[in-house]
């Protein structure tokens, strides 16, 4: 795909965010295409997470802008970045333990839902048919994930890959224009993370932009269309799979230690 | 509404047809009924006390004073004003819920304790109120000779009308507040509990939806107030104090705060042992109330509520 032309989805201009004396982004820049899926690589540490709450708006940016499709959005609310559509799934799970699977995915279709507490309080017909959307929507969704089955179950006694994907579902029903992936092969076999690798590819099919911060190289290249590389809060590479596994910066940052080590 | 509940409706119902008839033919437990109705007032304010700790997982301890806003909205337009009584209470729903609004929106920024302490501190306020406002509240002594409620020209009279009046309204609220537990607002209510961040990421406005809640709790407060007045036909500070607020918080827990019909349950059973089946230890009786609480809180964190799948387990293997 030719990124030089297609119009920047989410572009990061020069982002800081310290926790007391802990530079965690160190003026980070990059943009993200519509209709592709991007990568982002590092080591522990390298601030991948905080990135990812920062876009978000777990916490703000001390510094830098941050725009979705030209809109500013550093410094807003969670829930306002959310009905912007950015949704995203967390490095530890989050699900809603004691909540049901289909409860969970429902909260997913919270913001494109509106009924207020007279309408819910009385049944009132709007609301019913609304709960009814909301109802399919979430299986929908579920099915999408392969998790129809699994409706009525507590989402805290799920295995973790399941909850993973249950992740993914209520993030999906919210209607995201642009998916975060926080570490979703984190925890899963070969065989998941193979399931893992065809849905991120559905979901790219829906017309969502995926952005995923990944441990797991071999998902990393057979799947990004780009990658970008970050160490110590700052971006040392980034591009396409082929350039990123031969430059000599991410190879340094990789095993850099261990042959440090090797010397001695 | 989901078949559990139906089936617990069906049961409250039933249970609410038959408790008159027994009452009224068995002279011994004949004053039972007057029982039954402070019962159904406390579960008014209850069930929102437990929406409010249970879902919205926030804490009051002012809700007394939501009680008396209404009680005294009440009382004081229908004697003063000559207001009639049904518009008086719609009223004090508007202006207590006013308040908690006012009261709300600051103090719902607070967690835990501190949101203990500055309800607390609204109740004592509103206390205060009652009793040094000598010339709206009649001061430490109160007023008195407040009109009863009649509907369409039939006077609620005696004790068998209040009672279908005030536990109809029960449940009519207690409906409201399920299918509330059962819908978009509830589910959210329930995610924050499970993950702030998460539900702040899917986009639920936390703070509004506690807000919301907190203002609903006070409004069904404020209607338990003004049935209160009516019933009683006297006002006096001391009916709304902090150790009512502290009374109420604690029947929704030993109750079982996660689930509505805890709060019932706690109300019955607490108001029960207080007004009635203690008096049997005389002077030792508040020893007796101490040591039930302190069994419940230790054996069943959750609450009364929880044991009623598990006898129900047992039943059916028996």
């Amino acid at each position: 795909m030719n990124t030089e032309s297609s119009p920047v989805f989410l572009q990061v201009e020069n982002l800081q965010k310290s926790f007391g004396g802990v530079r965690a982004l160190k003026g980070l820049s990059f943009k993200v295409v519509p209709g592709i899926i991007k990568a982002i690589i590092g080591p522990n540490g390298a601030g991948k997470t905080t990135l990812f709450n920062v876009i978000t708006g777990i916490f703000p940016p001390n510094d830098g802008a941050i725009a979705l499709n030209g809109k500013f959005i550093e410094g807003c609310q969670a829930r306002e970045i959310a009905r912007l559509g950015v949704s995203r799934t967390f490095q530890n799970v989050e699900v809603f333990g004691r909540m049901t699977v289909l409860e969970n995915v429902m909260v997913g279709r919270h913001i494109q839902s509106r009924a207020g507490i007279i309408s819910t309080g009385l049944r009132l017909l709007g609301m019913r048919q609304e709960e009814r959307q909301i109802r399919e929507s979430a299986m929908h969704h579920l099915a999408f994930v392969g998790l129809e089955n699994r409706t009525t179950e507590l989402a805290g006694n799920l295995p973790l890959g399941e909850q993973k994907l249950l992740e993914v579902a209520r993030a999906l029903a919210t209607d995201p224009k642009i998916l975060l992936l926080d570490e979703p092969a984190g925890g899963l076999n070969t065989r998941e993370t193979e399931g893992l690798a065809a849905l991120i590819h559905r979901i790219l099919e829906q017309g969502i932009t995926v952005v995923l911060v990944e441990h797991d190289m071999n998902l990393v290249m057979d799947i990004s269309d780009e990658i970008m590389v970050m160490n110590f809060g700052e971006k040392i590479a980034e591009g396409k799979p082929k350039q990123i596994k031969n430059d000599p910066l991410v190879i340094e940052a990789y095993l850099g230690e261990e042959v440090d080590y090797s010397d001695l | 509404m989901r078949s559990s509940n139906r089936k617990a409706l069906f049961g409250l119902t039933l249970f609410l047809i038959l408790f008159p008839v027994v009452a009224m033919n068995v002279s011994a437990i004949g004053h039972y009924l007057d029982v039954m109705i402070f019962v159904g007032i406390y579960c008014l304010i209850n069930m929102g006390l437990s929406l409010l700790m249970g879902y919205a997982g926030q804490i009051s301890l002012g809700h007394a004073a939501f009680f008396g806003l209404g009680a005294y909205t009440s009382g004081i337009l229908c004697t003063k004003l000559s207001m009639s009584p049904w518009l008086a209470m719609i009223a004090g729903v508007g202006i207590t819920a006013l308040v908690a609004y006012i009261v709300g929106v600051p103090s719902l920024k607070l967690k835990g304790h501190y949101l203990a302490m500055a309800t607390l501190g609204f109740g004592v306020i509103v206390h205060i109120f009652f009793n040094e406002e000598v010339s709206l509240t009649g001061g430490p002594s109160g007023f008195s000779d407040i009109p009863g409620l009649s509907i369409l020209g039939f006077s609620l009279d005696n004790d068998l009308s209040y009672y279908i009046l005030v536990w109809s309204l029960v449940v009519l609220t207690l409906i409201f507040s399920l299918n509330v537990i059962h819908s978009r607002i509830g589910r959210a209510l329930r995610s924050l509990h499970d993950s702030q961040v998460a539900a702040d990421a899917m986009g639920v406005e936390t703070s509004r939806y506690k807000v919301m809640i907190f203002v609903l709790s006070a409004m069904y407060a404020s209607i338990a107030g003004s049935l209160y007045t009516h019933y009683v036909g006297f006002l006096s500070p001391s009916s709304f104090d902090l150790f009512l607020s502290i009374k109420l918080v604690m029947m929704v827990v030993v109750g079982g705060m996660h689930n509505i019909w805890g709060a019932l349950l706690g109300t019955w059973l607490l108001t029960f042992l207080g007004n009635e089946w203690l008096h049997v230890f005389h002077d030792f009786d508040i020893l007796v109330y101490g040591a039930i609480l302190l069994a419940v809180v230790m054996f069943l964190p959750d609450g009364l509520v929880h044991l009623v799948p598990r006898v129900s387990r047992v039943w059916k293997r028996g």
